[in-house]
């Protein structure tokens, strides 16, 4: 480790000083310039979709079919509050805050305890729920969804945000505890014994002890589960019929197949701006965070 | 990841720490004599009984009962249910619909991973070696902004993702026909409503949706190859494709493999973009998936036997295809095999 650093280090020096030297090249300002115009237009492809569905949403409908890209007449939002009150935004973004904040906090309780106790202790049969942990996170959940319903049916669980909450911890749980199996396996075993040796529980040297020490990798996991949950289309949608418990994903689908007949587009577009700007407010946030804990999972 | 261990302590550190893990194998050192205090008990109790429960109730039980299920005539809702062996599958291999839902799934499968994993290496390499030629191997100046905008899309459901570009495909009002109107283009197009369009736009979207995010691994993954590998290549005289090609693709071979298992795994569902998409199946059936008509059969039609033997079928797909990749990449990587490990 120290050497690798070392390394790097004398070659940039040495390097630092070419660079004073040397004048890009012909063919390096073609690869560079290529690569720029290309990654730009990508770019453009990500962001253009967004900014006509954010113009989109301060159009009346009529304005809407003129012209794709005229801007529109007065900035009213009109579509807005027609999108809120229609498709009943309010108790959806309740329900889904509700749901997805319950289950996170669960699962990540359950998963890190779970994965603890798998990487740290020789419990029978811990191969085999490794072994049932990987198969819950390869087989697809539609081999899963029509059982899952009459099971959730036979606990009275099913329509409920409780039952709803329930499975999505059952469904993140296997990449939880997959990811935090190497997290706490990674852990020195000193500082465990360490604890033991000072009179410390078994309760007690995880909350106090294991549990703070492995915060970075609980935060990578809870930002991936986050998006995950808050994403969760299938499960809602067979379980959770009743309109009244309705998450936004859900929401959303039912309200853009019922404007396809009235065709109220600008609601439709400001519908759309209203589910992204939460996560967009997120991801600016935590963009960092983000990216880093989507590059700490390939390295395992 | 395994062997630095979480940065935050020194190196010295961190390597006997590590060092003593290994040798001490997987147990945990002094476990045997463990008593079954109280204390002890009720942990496991909380801490691996409690989650194994659930996991078991709620994801392993329903994937027992579905093989059950799969061969049973069973409508749900009436008690009755008899067991009809293998007739579900039978009849699922006669159903023409069925099919073509199937080799729909099986063209997603291979071309959505392709297009995704070339297109996020292609950017991956870009940023990472696309700058000048001389001195250590560089990025491209200001590739933070690409990275985090084609970002994006990942974070967005994917529900709404599927809703936004449904409208962009309009083919009266939809941005796509307006760009393609203003650039002087004057027919038309139903890009979702046509049968030669429907399955190339979806496939659009979902590569859209996917890019960035494979491009944040791939480059992670770039950068985790020590400098001095590009550094020697370079001073062989390896110029950057030729990095990229002789240096860097087969050092990612792994992260490539496992990118094409998880994209194909999605393909093969790909549910949520046709509900946004075209939730009916699409022209002729034409974008119309396994998932799509698993769905429709169990909670619209009630035929809940037929549904899971589909959901049955689908699995195995799965994991023939997860078992094909693996082979595949085997087979091309043969070679370097040796080399590294």
């Amino acid at each position: 480790m120290s050497l690798d650093t070392r390394a790097a280090v004398t070659v940039d020096a040495k390097a630092a000083r070419e660079i004073r030297t040397t004048k890009s090249t012909n063919s390096d300002k073609v690869v560079g310039g290529v690569s720029h115009v290309i990654l730009a237009l990508w770019s453009l492809v990500v962001i253009l979709p967004m900014l006509w569905t954010l113009l989109g949403s301060f159009k009346t409908t009529k304005e809407i079919f003129k012209s794709p890209f005229g801007l529109p007449a007065n900035w009213s939002f009109e579509n807005y509050v027609n999108a809120w009150v229609k498709n009943n935004f309010g108790p959806m973004f309740l329900n889904t805050v509700i749901v997805v904040s319950a289950a996170l906090i669960l699962v990540m309780l359950l998963g890190a305890m779970c994965a603890y106790v798998l990487a740290r202790f020789s419990v029978p049969g811990s191969r085999v729920i490794y072994y049932l942990m990987l198969a819950g996170l390869t087989f697809p959940p539609f081999l899963a969804i029509v059982p899952l319903f009459f099971i959730l049916q036979g606990m009275q669980l099913l329509n409920t945000l409780p039952g709803l909450i329930i499975t999505y911890v059952a469904f993140a749980l296997p990449f939880t505890v997959f990811f935090l199996f190497s997290f706490f396996k990674s852990l020195p075993y000193e500082i465990q014994e360490a604890a033991y040796v000072d009179g410390a529980s078994e309760w007690r040297t995880f909350f106090q002890v294991m549990l703070p020490m492995a915060k970075p990798g609980l935060a990578a996991v809870a930002i991936m589960n986050f998006l995950g949950l808050w994403n969760q289309f299938l499960l809602p949608i067979s379980l959770n019929t009743n309109r009244d418990n309705y998450v936004l994903s859900q929401g959303m689908a039912s309200f853009a197949s019922s404007a396809g007949y009235q065709v109220d587009f600008g609601a439709l577009f400001a519908a759309v701006i209203i589910t992204i700007v939460p996560v967009l407010i997120v991801y600016i946030l935590f963009q960092r965070q983000l990216q880093g804990s989507v590059s700490q999972g390939t390295s395992k | 990841m395994s062997t630095g261990g979480p940065g935050g302590y020194g190196g010295g550190l961190d390597t006997v720490a590590v060092t003593a893990a290994r040798t001490g194998g997987r147990k945990a050192p002094r476990l045997g004599q463990r008593r079954l205090t109280f204390d002890y008990v009720s942990f496991l109790l909380v801490f691996l009984v409690l989650p194994v429960a659930l996991f078991l109730v709620f994801v392993i039980s329903p994937f027992i009962q579905a093989i059950y299920y799969a061969m049973t005539n069973w409508t749900g809702f009436s008690p009755k249910m008899s067991f009809v062996g293998l007739d579900n599958f039978v009849k699922l291999f006669q159903n023409t619909t069925f099919l073509q839902a199937m080799a729909n799934n099986a063209l997603l499968a291979l071309v959505v991973p392709l297009i995704t994993i070339v297109i996020a290496l292609i950017f991956a390499s870009m940023i990472t070696v696309g700058g000048p030629s001389h001195g250590p191997v560089r990025g491209l100046v200001g590739s933070s902004f690409y990275r985090v905008v084609s970002f994006f899309p990942y974070v967005i459901p994917a529900i709404v993702i599927a809703i936004l570009w449904s409208m962009i495909y309009q083919p009266s009002n939809g941005l796509l026909n307006g760009l393609l109107r203003a650039l002087g283009a004057p027919n038309m197009i139903d890009w979702l409503g046509d049968q030669r369009t429907a399955m190339g736009a979806t496939i659009f979207v979902i590569v859209w949706s996917m890019v960035g995010f494979y491009m944040v691994l791939f480059i992670a993954a770039i950068k985790g190859i020590p400098g001095e590998t590009l550094e020697a290549a370079r001073i062989d005289g390896a110029g950057r494709f030729r990095t990229v090609v002789s240096i860097l693709l087969p050092q990612m071979r792994d992260n490539v493999q496992t990118a094409y298992i998880y994209l194909g795994i999605m393909a093969l569902d790909a549910f949520v973009y046709m509900a946004g998409l075209n939730a009916s199946g699409g022209p002729n059936n034409s974008t119309l998936v396994m998932s799509q008509y698993l769905f429709r059969t169990a909670f619209e039609k009630g035929q809940f036997g037929l549904a899971t033997a589909m959901g049955v079928v689908l699995a195995a797909i799965t994991l023939i295809f997860a078992g094909l990749v693996i082979g595949v990449f085997r087979l091309i990587g043969g070679k370097d095999e040796g080399g590294r490990s």
